[in-house]
C-alpha cells in the first residue's frame, strides 16, 4: 500500500505548478481554428450588417435581412431556394438513409459472400470528386449520347425516358438522386459499424426467445443503432443545407431549368460572387450565408436538445 | 552569394524595381482571360510575335473558365493578386472594375487612335471621356449550316422568316438531320444564340436598343415579344431531349453532321473548321419579309486593359500599344477566325466562313446585344433573367408574353430611364 500512497503524493506535488504546457499545446490548434473557422464566421456575420452606401461600407443594422425577406424578388428567390433545399433534404432522408440502413443490414448478414466487395463498391462513389460524379451522370442521363435511353430501350421502357435534368418538374429529383447515389456510402458505413457493435450475446438471447429474421431486425437491431441513425440524419441535414457543388457542376450556377434546382448554396454563390453580367454583392451574400448558418444552427440545436438527449443508449 | 551582394540586390530591387527600371531580369506580364480555347494561339503565335520585338518582356497567358472568370477576376483584383493585363468583358462588368479603381485609363495610350468610338463604346465611361480597355475583337451572330445537307435536300439558303421555317420543315420531313442544333440546358444558348441572334431584326437593332434604354420602348412591346414568339416555334425543330442538351452537345451534334443548322456566334468558326468533315456555309438572321433591312448582332466582345496596380505599367503599356496595332489585328483575326478585329485598318481574312460573316457588316445594320449596356446593372440582372426566360419560352413552360412581362417587371424594379 505504501507505494500507492507515495505515487499519489508525487502526483499531487506534480500537479501544483501551473501547467503551461497545456496552453502551449492547445495554442497552435486554437490559432489555426480561429483564423480559418471562427474569424471568417464572425466576419461573415459582421458583413451581413453592412452594406455599401454611396461607395462607403456603412453599418445598416438589419436592413439587408429586411431586403432579403421584404423585397418581393429577393424573398421569392430565397423561399424558392429554401423550399428546394427542403425537398433536397427530404429525398436524402427518404431514400439515402433507409437504403443505407438496408444495405448495412444486408452487409452484416454473416453468411453473405463477397461482402467486402459490395462494401467497397458501394462506398467508392463517395470517394469520387463531385465534378466527376456530376460529369458522368450528365453523360449517363444525356438524351443524345447517354446510355440510359439505350438501356431503357432494351427493356422496352424507352417511352418512359425523358430529359430529366432539363425538365423543371424532374430536375431537382434527378439531382437529389445523383447526390444520394454518391453519398449513400456514408450512412451505410456508419450504420454497418453500429450493427457490428451489437454483441453476439444479445442476438443469441433474442434467438433463444424466438425473435429471428425481420422481427429481430425491427425489435433488436434497429433500436440499438438508433443513435447512429440520429447521427447520420444530422450529418445529412448539415450536408444538404450546405450543398452547392453537385448542383453547380450538373446544372450550372443559375441552377436551371427556370431555377428549379436552385438551393441556398447556389443562391449564395450567385449573390456573393456574381454570375456572368451580374456583379457580386458581398453584403447580400453574407446575409444569405448568415441565414443559412442560422437554419443549420437551429436544426442542429433541435437535434441536440430535443432528440439526442432522449435517445436511449444501451450499455453492454 | 555573399551577404553584401544579397543586401545590394535587395536594395536595388526595392529602389529600381519600383521605378520599373530593373533591367537585369526579364519582366513577366500575366494576362487574365476567360478564353481558355485560345491558349495555344497566344502561346504559339501572338506572344512570340510580341516577345521577338520586345526583348526583356515575357508574357504569360493565364485563362480561367469562362463562367467563373468575372467572379474570379473580381476576387483576385480585390486581393491584389490579379495579373498585369486584364481581358475585359464588354460593358458593365469592366466598367464596374474600372470604377473600383482596378483598371487604368488608357486615353493617352499610343495606338488608341486606331479605333472608332463605336469600337471603344464597350469600354468607355458613360460620359464618353475615359476609355479603359483596348478593343480586341467582336463576334457576329448568325446561322451556320451544313452545306452538304442543304445540297442533298435541295434547300436554298433562307433569307426570310417564312423561308427559314419552310427549310426547317423540309429537313424535319426528310428525317436524316435534326433541323436545329440547340439545347436549353445551359440557358445561355437559348438567350445568346436564340433571342439575341434573331432579336435585332424585330426591334430594329440600335434603334430599338436605344429606345429601350431611354424608356421609350418596353420589353412587353411587340418588337421585343416577337422574337420570343419565333423562338417558341423553334421547339419543334430541336433534337430529342433538347431540354437536357448542353452547349457542347449542340456543337458536337452539328460537327458530327447530325444536325443541319446551328444558331451560331462567329466564335464557333475556328472549332467547327477543325472538327466538321463537311462543307459549311452561313446566313444572317432571316428578315420578316423579303426586302427588309437586315440587322445583325456585331457584339464587342473582348478588350484588354491594364491593372492599375501592375508592378510593370510601362511594359504593360508597350504590350497594349502592340495589341492596338494593325499587326496584332492581322495575326489575331487570322488565327482566330470568327473574332473580328475592331481596328479601323481593314484586315484581310483567309477563312471563307469568317469572310461570309464579316461581309454582312456591309449589307446589314449592326447592333450589340440588347441587355449588355446599362440594363444589366441592377438586381435582378436582365441578362441572366433573359437566359432563363428564353429557355422557358423554348421549353414551352412559359408563354412569350409572360416571359416578356416578367423581364420588364424585373427591369422596372430598379431601372429608371433618364427622362
Amino acid at each position: 500500500m505504501s507505494s500507492a500512497t507515495m505515487s499519489e503524493d508525487s502526483i499531487q506535488t506534480l500537479a501544483r505548478p501551473k501547467r503551461w504546457h497545456i496552453l502551449v499545446f492547445l495554442l497552435p490548434a486554437f490559432i489555426i481554428y480561429s483564423t480559418v473557422m471562427i474569424l471568417p464566421l464572425v466576419e461573415t456575420l459582421r458583413l451581413s450588417l453592412f452594406n455599401t452606401v454611396d461607395g462607403q461600407s456603412t453599418f445598416v443594422g438589419l436592413a439587408n435581412f429586411q431586403m432579403l425577406f421584404g423585397e418581393e424578388r429577393w424573398a421569392a428567390d430565397f423561399w424558392r431556394a429554401l423550399k428546394n433545399n427542403f425537398i433536397f433534404f427530404a429525398i436524402h432522408m427518404l431514400v439515402q438513409n433507409p437504403v443505407g440502413i438496408a444495405l448495412a443490414a444486408m452487409l452484416s448478414i454473416p453468411k453473405l459472400r463477397l461482402a467486402t466487395f459490395y462494401r467497397t463498391a458501394i462506398f467508392l462513389p463517395t470517394l469520387l470528386s463531385f465534378v466527376i460524379v456530376g460529369f458522368i451522370w450528365k453523360l449517363i442521363l444525356s438524351p443524345i449520347w447517354g446510355i440510359t435511353p439505350f438501356f431503357m430501350d432494351l427493356v422496352g421502357l424507352k417511352s418512359f425516358f425523358a430529359p430529366w435534368l432539363g425538365k423543371p418538374g424532374s430536375a431537382l429529383i434527378a439531382v437529389s438522386l445523383i447526390s444520394v447515389w454518391q453519398n449513400i456510402g456514408i450512412p451505410m458505413m456508419l450504420i454497418y459499424a453500429a450493427l457490428l457493435n451489437i454483441p453476439d450475446e444479445v442476438i443469441e438471447a433474442a434467438e433463444c426467445d424466438g425473435v429471428t429474421g425481420w422481427s429481430q431486425f425491427w425489435k433488436i437491431k434497429l433500436p440499438l443503432v438508433l443513435p447512429a441513425i440520429g447521427m447520420v440524419s444530422i450529418l445529412t441535414f448539415v450536408g444538404n443545407f450546405n450543398a452547392f457543388d453537385l448542383i453547380y457542376t450538373v446544372q450550372g450556377a443559375l441552377a436551371g431549368p427556370d431555377g428549379s434546382t436552385d438551393i441556398l448554396g447556389t443562391l449564395l454563390y450567385r449573390t456573393f460572387f456574381g454570375f456572368q453580367l451580374q456583379l457580386g454583392d458581398r453584403s447580400m451574400g453574407a446575409t444569405i450565408a448568415t441565414v443559412m448558418f442560422l437554419i443549420i444552427l437551429a436544426g442542429v440545436s433541435l437535434y441536440l436538445f430535443g432528440i439526442q438527449r432522449r435517445v436511449r443508449r444501451y450499455q453492454f | 552569394m555573399t551577404r553584401t551582394t544579397l543586401k545590394g540586390l535587395l536594395l536595388a530591387s526595392s529602389i529600381l524595381g519600383s521605378a520599373g527600371l530593373a533591367n537585369a531580369e526579364d519582366v513577366t506580364l500575366t494576362i487574365e482571360s476567360w478564353r481558355n480555347d485560345d491558349l495555344t494561339i497566344w502561346q504559339e503565335k501572338l506572344i512570340p510575335a510580341f516577345e521577338a520585338k520586345n526583348p526583356g518582356i515575357k508574357v504569360k497567358f493565364a485563362p480561367t473558365a469562362p463562367t467563373e472568370y468575372n467572379a474570379a477576376l473580381n476576387a483576385k483584383l480585390d486581393a491584389g493578386s490579379a495579373g498585369d493585363l486584364i481581358t475585359c468583358r464588354p460593358f458593365d462588368p469592366s466598367l464596374a472594375v474600372f470604377e473600383k479603381g482596378h483598371l487604368a485609363s488608357l486615353n493617352d495610350l499610343p495606338g488608341m487612335e486606331n479605333f472608332t468610338p463605336v469600337a471603344k463604346s464597350a469600354w468607355t465611361t458613360d460620359d464618353g471621356k475615359t476609355t479603359f480597355c483596348v478593343p480586341m475583337a467582336s463576334v457576329i451572330h448568325g446561322f451556320i449550316y451544313n452545306k452538304d445537307a442543304f445540297d442533298t435536300l435541295g434547300i436554298a439558303v433562307p433569307t426570310t422568316e417564312a423561308e427559314f421555317f419552310a427549310a426547317l420543315d423540309k429537313i424535319k420531313a426528310d428525317g436524316t438531320y435534326i433541323p436545329l442544333a440547340m439545347g436549353t440546358k445551359d440557358l445561355w444558348e437559348a438567350a445568346t444564340m436564340g433571342y439575341q441572334n434573331i432579336g435585332p431584326t424585330y426591334w430594329k437593332g440600335e434603334e430599338g436598343r436605344a429606345a429601350l434604354i431611354k424608356g421609350e420602348q418596353k420589353l412587353t412591346d411587340a418588337p421585343w415579344v416577337e422574337p420570343f414568339k419565333v423562338l417558341a416555334k423553334w421547339k419543334d425543330y430541336l433534337g430529342d431531349g433538347f431540354e437536357a442538351q448542353t452547349y457542347p452537345d449542340s456543337q458536337n451534334l452539328f460537327t458530327l453532321g447530325r444536325a443541319a443548322i446551328y444558331p451560331a456566334g462567329s466564335w464557333e468558326i475556328g472549332l467547327f473548321n477543325t472538327q466538321a468533315q463537311f462543307k459549311m456555309g452561313a446566313f444572317p438572321p432571316p428578315v420578316k419579309s423579303a426586302g427588309d433591312t437586315c440587322y445583325i448582332s456585331d457584339h464587342n466582345d473582348i478588350g484588354v486593359g491594364l491593372n492599375a496596380k501592375s508592378a510593370h505599367p510601362e511594359e504593360a503599356k508597350k504590350f497594349l500599344s502592340w495589341v492596338a496595332s494593325p499587326e496584332f489585328a492581322d495575326i489575331y483575326a487570322n488565327s482566330l477566325p470568327g473574332f473580328f478585329s475592331l481596328n479601323s485598318t481593314p484586315v484581310k481574312m483567309n477563312d471563307p466562313l469568317a469572310q461570309e460573316f464579316v461581309s454582312w457588316r456591309e449589307k446589314c445594320k449592326p447592333t450589340i446585344r440588347s441587355t449588355y449596356q446599362i440594363l444589366s446593372r441592377g438586381t435582378p440582372n436582365l441578362e441572366n433573367e433573359t437566359w432563363v426566360a428564353s429557355a422557358n419560352v423554348i421549353n414551352g413552360t412559359e408563354t412569350p408574353e409572360a416571359a416578356a412581362e416578367k423581364l420588364q417587371k424585373g427591369l422596372d424594379s430598379w431601372y429608371k430611364p433618364a427622362k
